[in-house]
C-alpha cells in the first residue's frame, strides 16, 4: 500500500482530567473515502479537529505525507491547511449571509478571483447541489438538509484536496442521509479529493467508504475495508455495529450484509444441501438519472424499491440487503429456479400496482423539456451451497433484465 | 514596519497562541490551578481569604495581559487586504446608527446644564459663564463619556453578542478553517470603526449639547444670546477640544476591545455554557466597558490636565 497522507502516531488528548484520545494510531490514504466509526462522544470529531489543526495533540505526532505537521514551517503549514476543507457537524453556515454569500465567503476572502468567476463558480456549486430555489435565502429559512447541502457546496467550493466530514448525515431523514451520501461518493468520484467521514450511518456509509476506522474506548481498534470489518471479533462489534445495524433494520426492515450473511449462513448449515433461489434488483443508469431527477428523488426511489422488495419477499420467508448503494439482493430459500422466477413475476405484479404510482408521485420531478427514464431491473438464479452465495450472486446479476419502468416528463405527462 | 519595530518573533507567538485561543485558557487554567487540594490546615483557612484575594488579582492581570495582545493582533489586521469595506459596513453601524440616540441624549443633557448652570451662575451675577461653563463640560468629559457609554449601550452589547453567536456556534472555527483570519476578519473592523466612530460621535453629542444649553438658557429662560455664544468664544481652546478627542479615542479602544474580547472567549467562561454564556459575555461586556470609561477617564484626565 502507498505511503499514508495522514497518519496519527500515538495522539493522546485529555481535556482537563479526561482522557478523549489515548494513543492513537492510524493512517488515511490519498484518493480514498475514509470512514470513522465509534459511539457519539467518543472522540471521532477531535480527531478531526486535529487533522485541521483546530486542537494539537497533548502527546504524540500527527505526520502529513511523513512529515510531522509541528515541524512544518508556517508558510507551508498554511499552503497545507488550505487545501483541507471542514463540514461541521452543525453545518456552521454563517447565519446573517445568504445562501450564495455563505459559499462565496471562502472565495472573496481567500483568493485574487475576479467577482464574475467567483459567481461562476458558486452558481456551478450551487446547481450542482441543488441549491437554485434557494440562494438568496438564508440558512434560518433552510430545512436541515438544505443546510447540509449549503455546508457541502461551501466546503468544496475552493476544490479541496482532502475534505473533512463531520457527521455529515446527522439529524436527516434515510432518504437524505443516502442522498447526502450519495452526493459525497459523486463529488469524491469526480473531483478525485481524499474524504475522511465521520458518521453513524451503518452500513449505508460502507457503501461509499474505501477504508473504515473504528474508534473505541479512546483508541483505534480496527483499520480496514468494509469486509474485513465483518470479519472482524472484537467486543467493538456487539457494542456498536451491531445496535447501529438493528437500528437500520428496525428503520428500513433490510438486513445489513453481515446480518443477511450470517442469517443465510446459519440456516444453510442446518439444511446443508438445500437449493435457494437470488434475486438482484438495481436500478438502471444511476448516473444520468440523478442529474436529471436530483439526489433526493434518486434515494427516495431506491428506498421505495427497497421498501417495497421488502415488504413483498419479507412475509414469505425471504430476506433482502443492499449489496451497494444501487443494488439490493433477496434470498429465497427453498426456491429452486421455476419458483424464484414465479415469485419474482409476482413481485413485478405488485410493485407495478402498488409501487409505481408511489414513485411518480415523489421522484418524477425534471426540468422543463427534459424526461427521465426509471428503469428497474432484475436478474434470478439457483443457488445450492452457501459457500458460493457470493458466484450465485453474479451469476443474477448477469442475467439482469428490465422488469419495470417509469417515465417522467416534464410536462407531468408520466406513464 | 511595525511588525519589525516590534520584533517579529514576538509577534508570531502571539498570533500562534492566539490562534488556538489558548492565552484565554491559560490566563483562566493559572487561575484554577491556583486552587489548593491539600487537606485544609489552619494556618490554610486562614490564609484563604488573601489567597482568594491573590488568585482575583492574578485573573484580573491574565485577562488583562490576554486583551493586550488581543488587542494588538487586531490592530496588526487594519490595514491588511480587503478590510476597508469592512471597516466601512461597521461604520455604518457603530457610527452611523448610533447618531438619532446620541442627538436625542447629548440635547437633553446640554439643556440640563443649560438650566442648572444658569441657575446656580445668576445667584452670583455670573450669567454670562453659562456658555463656556456648558461647553467646557461637554466637551472635556460629559461629551467623549455619555457618547462611550451610549455607544457600549447601543453597538457593543450587539458586537458581544454577535461575535459570542458566531463563536458557539462554531463559525469562528469555520472561518478558521477557510483559512480566513477572524481577528482580521471579524475583530479588526470593529475596533477600527470604533476609533473612527467615536471621535465624530463625541463632536456631535457636544455641538448638539451646546445647542441644548442655547436653548434652555437663551431661549427658554432669557439668557442674552450674545454673552451665551462670547463666552464660549472665549473660554473654549483648542486644547480642551483635543482633550475631549483624545478621551473619544481611549473609549474607542476600551470599548471595542472589551466588547470583542468578552463574545470572542463566550465559549470558555466558566460560569455558564452556550446561549447562557453568550448572555452573560454581553452583560459583562457592558458592565465592564462602562466601569473602565469612568475609570480610563480619571486617568486620563489626570494625565491631561
Amino acid at each position: 500500500m502507498d505511503a499514508p497522507l495522514i497518519e496519527f502516531r500515538n495522539v493522546t488528548k485529555r481535556f482537563g482530567s479526561n482522557t478523549v484520545l489515548d494513543r492513537v494510531n492510524l493512517q488515511i490514504y490519498e484518493g480514498q473515502v475514509t470512514t470513522i466509526i465509534g459511539l457519539s462522544g467518543s472522540g471521532k470529531s477531535v480527531m478531526l479537529k486535529h487533522i485541521i489543526g483546530l486542537l494539537q495533540p497533548d502527546e504524540g505526532e500527527i505526520l502529513f505525507r511523513g512529515r510531522p505537521i509541528a515541524k512544518i514551517g508556517r508558510a507551508r503549514k498554511a499552503v497545507l491547511f488550505s487545501q483541507i476543507s471542514y463540514m461541521f457537524q452543525g453545518n456552521a453556515l454563517f447565519d446573517s449571509m445568504s445562501v450564495y454569500d455563505n459559499i462565496a465567503l471562502p472565495l472573496r476572502e481567500t483568493t485574487r478571483l475576479s467577482k464574475s468567476e467567483i459567481d461562476r463558480r458558486v452558481m456551478a456549486r450551487i446547481e450542482q447541489t441543488e441549491l437554485t430555489e434557494a440562494v438568496w435565502r438564508f440558512p434560518s429559512e433552510l430545512s436541515g438538509g438544505m443546510q447540509k447541502r449549503v455546508a457541502l457546496a461551501r466546503a468544496l467550493i475552493t476544490d479541496p484536496k482532502i475534505v473533512l466530514f463531520d457527521e455529515p448525515t446527522t439529524g436527516q431523514d434515510p432518504v437524505r442521509k443516502n442522498a447526502i451520501l450519495s452526493m459525497i461518493a459523486q463529488y469524491q468520484r469526480k473531483l478525485n479529493f481524499t474524504a475522511v467521514l465521520v458518521s453513524h450511518e451503518i452500513p449505508d456509509v460502507y457503501f461509499i467508504s474505501n477504508r473504515i476506522l473504528a474508534l473505541y474506548d479512546r483508541q483505534i481498534v480496527f483499520q480496514g475495508t468494509p469486509e474485513e470489518l465483518e470479519n472482524f471479533d472484537h467486543p467493538f462489534m456487539d457494542e456498536v455495529i451491531n445496535s447501529l445495524e438493528a437500528l437500520q433494520k428496525e428503520l428500513t426492515g433490510l438486513y445489513s450484509q453481515r446480518q443477511f450473511k450470517m442469517l443465510n449462513h446459519a440456516r444453510m448449515k442446518r439444511q446443508s444441501a438445500e437449493v435457494y433461489g437470488v434475486i438482484v434488483f438495481s436500478l438502471q443508469e444511476m448516473n444520468t438519472l440523478i442529474p436529471k431527477i436530483g439526489h433526493d428523488a434518486a434515494q427516495e426511489a431506491l428506498r421505495n424499491l427497497g421498501l417495497a422488495i421488502n415488504r413483498h419477499f419479507g412475509i414469505i420467508g425471504g430476506m433482502s440487503t443492499r449489496r451497494n448503494t444501487n443494488e439490493f439482493i433477496t434470498m429465497l430459500p427453498h426456491a429452486d429456479l421455476a419458483e424464484t422466477e414465479s415469485l419474482l413475476r409476482e413481485f413485478v405484479k405488485d410493485f407495478e400496482t402498488q409501487t409505481l404510482d408511489v414513485l411518480k408521485d415523489r421522484t418524477c420531478r425534471v426540468a422543463a423539456g427534459d424526461a427521465a427514464d426509471l428503469a428497474v431491473l432484475a436478474g434470478i438464479a439457483e443457488g445450492r451451497n452457501f459457500s458460493d452465495v457470493n458466484e450465485t450472486i453474479v451469476q443474477a446479476k448477469m442475467k439482469q433484465h428490465e422488469i419495470a419502468r417509469l417515465r417522467c416528463a416534464a410536462s407531468g405527462e408520466n406513464r | 514596519m511595525l511588525r519589525w519595530m516590534l520584533g517579529c518573533r514576538v509577534v508570531e507567538y502571539y498570533r500562534q497562541i492566539f490562534g488556538e485561543a489558548r492565552l484565554m485558557a491559560q490566563a483562566l487554567d493559572a487561575n484554577n490551578n491556583m486552587k489548593a487540594t491539600r487537606k485544609d490546615t489552619g494556618l490554610r483557612l486562614m490564609s484563604r481569604p488573601f489567597a482568594k484575594v491573590g488568585r482575583l488579582v492574578i485573573f484580573g492581570v491574565n485577562h488583562l495581559g490576554a486583551a493586550a495582545i488581543f488587542l494588538f493582533l487586531a490592530l496588526s489586521q487594519i490595514f491588511r487586504r480587503k478590510q476597508f469595506a469592512k471597516i466601512i459596513e461597521q461604520i455604518y453601524f457603530i457610527g452611523a446608527r448610533s447618531i438619532s440616540i446620541i442627538i436625542l441624549v447629548s440635547l437633553f443633557t446640554g439643556m440640563v446644564l443649560g438650566l442648572q448652570a444658569h441657575h446656580a451662575l445668576v445667584q452670583f451675577g455670573a450669567e454670562g459663564a453659562v456658555g463656556s461653563l456648558v461647553s467646557l463640560s461637554l466637551i472635556m468629559e460629559l461629551g467623549p463619556v455619555l457618547t462611550a457609554i451610549m455607544i457600549t449601550a447601543r453597538a457593543g452589547s450587539a458586537i458581544a453578542a454577535e461575535i459570542g453567536i458566531l463563536r458557539i456556534s462554531e463559525q469562528i472555527d469555520a472561518l478558521s478553517t477557510m483559512r480566513i483570519n477572524p481577528m482580521r476578519y471579524l475583530i479588526s473592523p470593529r475596533i477600527a470603526a470604533a476609533i473612527v466612530s467615536f471621535p465624530i460621535l463625541t463632536a456631535v453629542f457636544d455641538l448638539v449639547g451646546i445647542f441644548g444649553g442655547y436653548v434652555s438658557a437663551v431661549l427658554l429662560v432669557g439668557l442674552n444670546s450674545g454673552a451665551y455664544w462670547h463666552s464660549i468664544q472665549v473660554y473654549v481652546t483648542s486644547g480642551d477640544i483635543f482633550d475631549g478627542f483624545v478621551k473619544a479615542v481611549v473609549f474607542a479602544v476600551i470599548v471595542a476591545t472589551v466588547c470583542c474580547y468578552q463574545g470572542y472567549f463566550a465559549h470558555m467562561r466558566r460560569d455558564s455554557h452556550g446561549a447562557q454564556s453568550v448572555g452573560l459575555a454581553t452583560t459583562s461586556a457592558v458592565v465592564l466597558s462602562c466601569v473602565l470609561i469612568l475609570v480610563s477617564d480619571y486617568v486620563v484626565t489626570s494625565l491631561l490636565i
